[in-house]
């Protein structure tokens, strides 16, 4: 076993050292909050666009509504130790209820939004929640059609009120009278020093919030944390970025995602930086924009579609500034990543530079809301390196980390200046991480979580002896301390004969085109690897459209056959690429098909963090990688969808499969391979 | 705004007839909207529906029978008469200023309700500022209750179809009208975006009070939301009732399903 303490080469070294003096000693999210009212009271703490207008609550505000919430919460009975669920979007008062209930030593549980109400019992019921927060009518719907298999609930409280007026279910309540009846039994001075004596009693050590995984290759777990994990967690990463309450971010990640709550909220809190919360969902690339946030992240597939987006419209703009967008991309290309890592470049490069930056970089930052961006991160799966190197050279300072809800998000990150697409960074301060025997990367970190909730069995098998937490990545740290992440321990796997096949790396590869949205190879013990994809809709729909491809719907255009031939020119790229890496030219996609469908979390095809389900897929698609194996032309399907409202239909199509000529590897390389 | 209570007659029609020519649109038609429901008029194409919406708004005249609203009989009027009296509509095919935004398109709704004139609005400044911000503010209150947030300052010619229909329903309800006609707002839709419109339109029905008239030509989408229905066939009502009465109804049936002669 190769082990790794910080960084080699002693780069946490650099790091001060972690203070404890006056004023960090809190180890609670509810101990944070008052700190802030008490030491930046009139800093804006929480923003939110309400009837297109952008209301902002400062830190006293917050803390004033989130201990009337407190108390509201408590005069319904939670107590100590009682988990409150909390479904909806990013909105001020679910991230007050969150930390109204850590006020009480309650434990929030975010849900995901999206989540279908069959998928939300299962959470909803293995944590026994007592208390439901639901932003609207759609959420308490859900939650009142399962109703019936949660008999420990006892009150839903809802945000909006709309179209709920004339319910009748005694369970349902608004937030807002929780707040107000809160407020008035604070007016007594004897109940606000009882809520301050329980907010001082808070015990860091106890479980803070519970985020339930998104469960990619099974059910989902509940991940506890403790609240001075957390806190730890997000102090060193908060030194490691230098984040101050001068900072802003727009909250617009998943409230159950791990991401959100450690970038926005536990950052947030422990920083004392601004959180500004969204419109909807839908209008997210508005309010950045209109924010202008100073920290931001986005998986890569937002950044992609963001790329997609830029492109489509340049296509669509004068040919003056077509040229001048082509040329200056070309000298950001150049030289932008070089000026940014502060590498030597001559000074008319530099100009040369400057002068894009006027014309070019500046102005698209602006439109994509990144001016004042001064870190971002990408996490979650492989970043293609065009993609990654775009960004970076328009001077946005782009990097990848790696983390789980495990770990409480961050294992490994990138320091500024050394950054790369290929690999996610050094560990981050205070993480231990190495490499077991069989590859798989294990790590000890600040933020460790203190369990699955009702699962010790899981959480053992979760824990290696002495303590790392297994993380079911296999990878190997690089020379320069970064770690790489090849895949999914559990799925690289091997071909029939023997070749090492590495589904994600290849689905990586494809997905890097901007034309295929989602792929899923298939090839463990079997004879070839063959592929199923997904086209993009945005791309391909708008490529449509230029060259006069007339479409009724997805269906009808995955299946078009210049699309199948735009595709099996991508296709081929990868074998090419494939060929020329001697581990993995014989992994190359003999067979592959575009799917009649996209591929849906509705349909458990995806996590709610749109992962693809691998194991899940084959099954569901049988006969179509029945096809692709037996070498037929043609493979039909007829699979269950589910609408938006839940019901379900089904869908009937079929798919052409195309054989590929496979590419051979340089022959002196195979011999070394061999 | 009205003076009929819940559950009394808002509008009656009443015997009315429309012909184009020799082409009889509309022949000897009755029926009522009670306040506060939804009334749907369904029948198959042809069946003089659309007509009737026209006649209702004051866009046709029928040469024969009255219409009361809230009351009154009223003399032929203009539709920006029935507008300013109260009567909304949207249409089948959708009818919105393309190159205006969305939140443009729905403000336009409010034009009956401001009060200064061009000059000051074209200042933009003291009272005419004042009274827009007062209906930029109402307006927004549309903008939220249907969800298009996030095509607000979109020109709505470049909107999909499904959405342009969401718009054209938010600059009726910007008028806060009485009775609102929906002339097939479902219609082109897929299953989704139907199913969206039928919350949005029980929503303005419950929220904002208002009396809805609509056409559609979908039964199942009309027998889940609508109170009453009249049905048409060939100018004629051939059945008016519950969608449960209605659904049972032989002529309906006959009319629907075709029927051996």
């Amino acid at each position: 076993m190769v082990a790794i303490r910080n960084a080699p080469g002693g780069t946490d070294l650099a790091l001060p050292p972690r203070r404890e003096g006056p004023g960090e000693g809190e180890d609670t999210f509810a101990k944070l909050l008052r700190r802030h009212a008490l030491l930046r009271g009139s800093r804006p703490a929480f923003r939110h666009k309400d009837l297109g207008i952008w209301r902002t609550w400062s830190w006293a505000e917050v803390y004033a509504q989130t201990r009337a919430l407190a108390q509201g919460l408590a005069a319904l009975g939670l107590s100590h130790g009682d988990r409150i669920a909390i479904v909806g979007a990013n909105k001020p008062r679910l991230y007050w209820t969150m930390a109204a209930a850590q006020m009480l030593g309650a434990i929030p549980l975010p849900v995901y939004a999206d989540a279908v109400a069959d998928e939300m019992a299962y959470v909803l019921g293995h944590a026994e929640v007592s208390l439901i927060v639901a932003q609207d009518q759609e959420q308490v719907d859900k939650i009142l059609s399962i109703g019936g298999r949660l008999p420990n609930l006892t009150r839903i409280l809802y945000d909006e009120e709309r179209g709920l007026g004339d319910y009748r279910d005694a369970r349902l309540g608004s937030l807002e009278a929780a707040i107000a009846a809160g407020e008035a039994a604070l007016g007594d001075p004897a109940v606000g020093a009882a809520l301050d004596a329980r907010i001082e009693a808070g015990r860091g050590a106890d479980p803070s919030v519970i985020l339930y995984t998104s469960g990619t290759t099974g059910r989902s777990k509940g991940v506890v944390l403790s609240g001075e994990r957390c806190i730890a967690a997000a102090r060193d990463t908060v030194a490691f970025d230098g984040l101050t309450d001068r900072d802003e971010v727009l909250a617009y990640l998943p409230l159950a995602w791990v991401g959100d709550h450690y970038l926005n909220y536990a950052q947030g809190f422990v920083a004392g930086f601004c959180m500004a919360c969204p419109e909807s969902a839908d209008t997210a690339p508005d309010d950045l924009r209109e924010i202008g946030p100073t920290f931001h992240f986005a998986p890569p597939r937002v950044f992609e579609a963001l790329l997609t987006r830029v492109m489509i419209r340049m296509e669509d703009a004068g040919a003056i500034k077509r040229a001048m967008f082509r040329h200056f991309l070309a000298v950001a290309k150049k030289w932008g990543e070089k000026i940014g890592n502060g590498e030597p470049v001559p000074l008319m490069a530099r100009a040369h530079y400057a002068l894009g930056d006027v014309l070019v970089y500046g102005p698209l930052k602006n439109v994509l809301g990144f001016t004042n961006v001064r870190i971002a991160y990408t996490a979650g799966e492989a970043i293609g390196a065009d993609l990654f190197a775009f960004y970076r050279s328009l001077g946005l300072n782009l990097k990848q980390l790696y983390g789980q809800t495990e770990a409480f998000l961050y294992v490994t990150a990138q320091a500024d200046g050394a950054v790369r697409s290929d690999a996610v960074g050094p560990p981050a301060p205070h993480v231990e991480l190495r490499i077991a025997a069989d590859g798989e990367v294990q790590f000890k970190s600040p933020g460790m979580f203190l369990g699955y909730y009702r699962e010790p069995e899981k959480t053992a098998e979760a824990l290696t002896a002495d303590g790392f937490v297994k993380t079911g990545d296999a990878g190997y740290i690089e020379p320069d301390g970064q770690l790489k992440i090849v895949d999914r321990a559990n799925d690289v796997g091997r071909l029939a004969s023997g070749q090492l096949f590495a589904p994600k790396y290849i689905e990586n590869k494809l997905k890097f085109f901007p034309n295929i949205k989602e792929a899923v190879a298939i090839g463990q013990g079997r004879d070839h690897v063959v592929a199923m994809l997904n086209i993009e809709l945005a791309s391909v729909g708008n490529w449509a459209e230029r060259n006069n491809v007339s479409y009724g719907s997805y269906q009808e255009l995955a299946g078009h056959p210049l699309v199948y031939a735009m595709i099996e020119a991508h296709v081929d790229e990868v074998n090419r690429a494939l060929a020329g890496d001697p581990a993995m030219a014989g992994a190359q996609i003999k067979r592959f098909l575009i799917l009649p469908k996209e591929l849906e979390a509705d349909d458990g095809e995806l996590t709610r963090t749109q992962k693809v389900r691998r194991g899940f897929i084959a099954e569901r698609y049988s006969s179509l990688v029945d096809g692709l194996n037996d070498g037929s032309a043609m493979a039909s399907i007829s699979a269950e969808i589910t609408y938006e409202d839940g019901r379900k239909g089904v869908l009937n199509g079929s798919a052409r499969i195309v054989e590929m000529t496979l590419h051979p590897a340089p022959s002196p390389r195979r011999e070394r391979a061999a | 705004m009205s003076d009929a209570g819940p559950g009394e007659i808002l509008l009656s029609v009443e015997e009315v007839s429309l012909s184009f020519g020799g082409v009889k649109a509309i022949r000897d038609v009755s029926f009522d909207i009670k306040k506060g429901e939804i009334r749907a008029i369904i029948g198959p194409n042809g069946a003089g529906k659309t007509s009737m919406l026209n006649v209702i708004n004051g866009f046709y005249h029928p040469q024969r029978g009255r219409i009361a609203f809230r009351g009154e009989t009223r003399p032929a009027m203009k539709p920006h008469e029935a507008a300013a009296h109260g009567i909304a509509r949207t249409f089948q095919n959708v009818a919105l200023f393309k190159g205006m935004s969305t939140l443009d398109n729905i403000m336009a709704g409010r034009t009956l309700r401001m009060k200064r004139g061009l000059f000051w609005q074209a200042l933009r400044h003291g009272p005419a500022l004042a009274e827009e911000i007062e209906h930029r503010r109402f307006c927004e209150g549309i903008v939220d209750f249907l969800e298009i947030e996030a095509i607000r300052k979109t020109a709505v010619g470049s909107l999909p179809y499904g959405l342009q229909k969401r718009v054209e329903l938010g600059r009726a309800l910007a008028m806060e009208p009485d009775l609102l006609l929906l002339d097939e707002p479902m219609a082109g839709m897929n299953l989704e975006e139907k199913e969206d419109m039928c919350r949005f339109i029980l929503d303005v029905n419950h929220q904002f009070g208002a009396t809805i008239a609509l056409i559609e030509h979908d039964m199942g989408v009309v027998m889940d939301l609508a109170d009453r229905v009249v049905v048409m066939e060939y100018g004629r009502k051939i059945a008016d009732g519950t969608p449960d009465e209605v659904k049972r109804d032989k002529s309906v049936i006959d009319a629907y399903l075709g029927v051996a002669h």
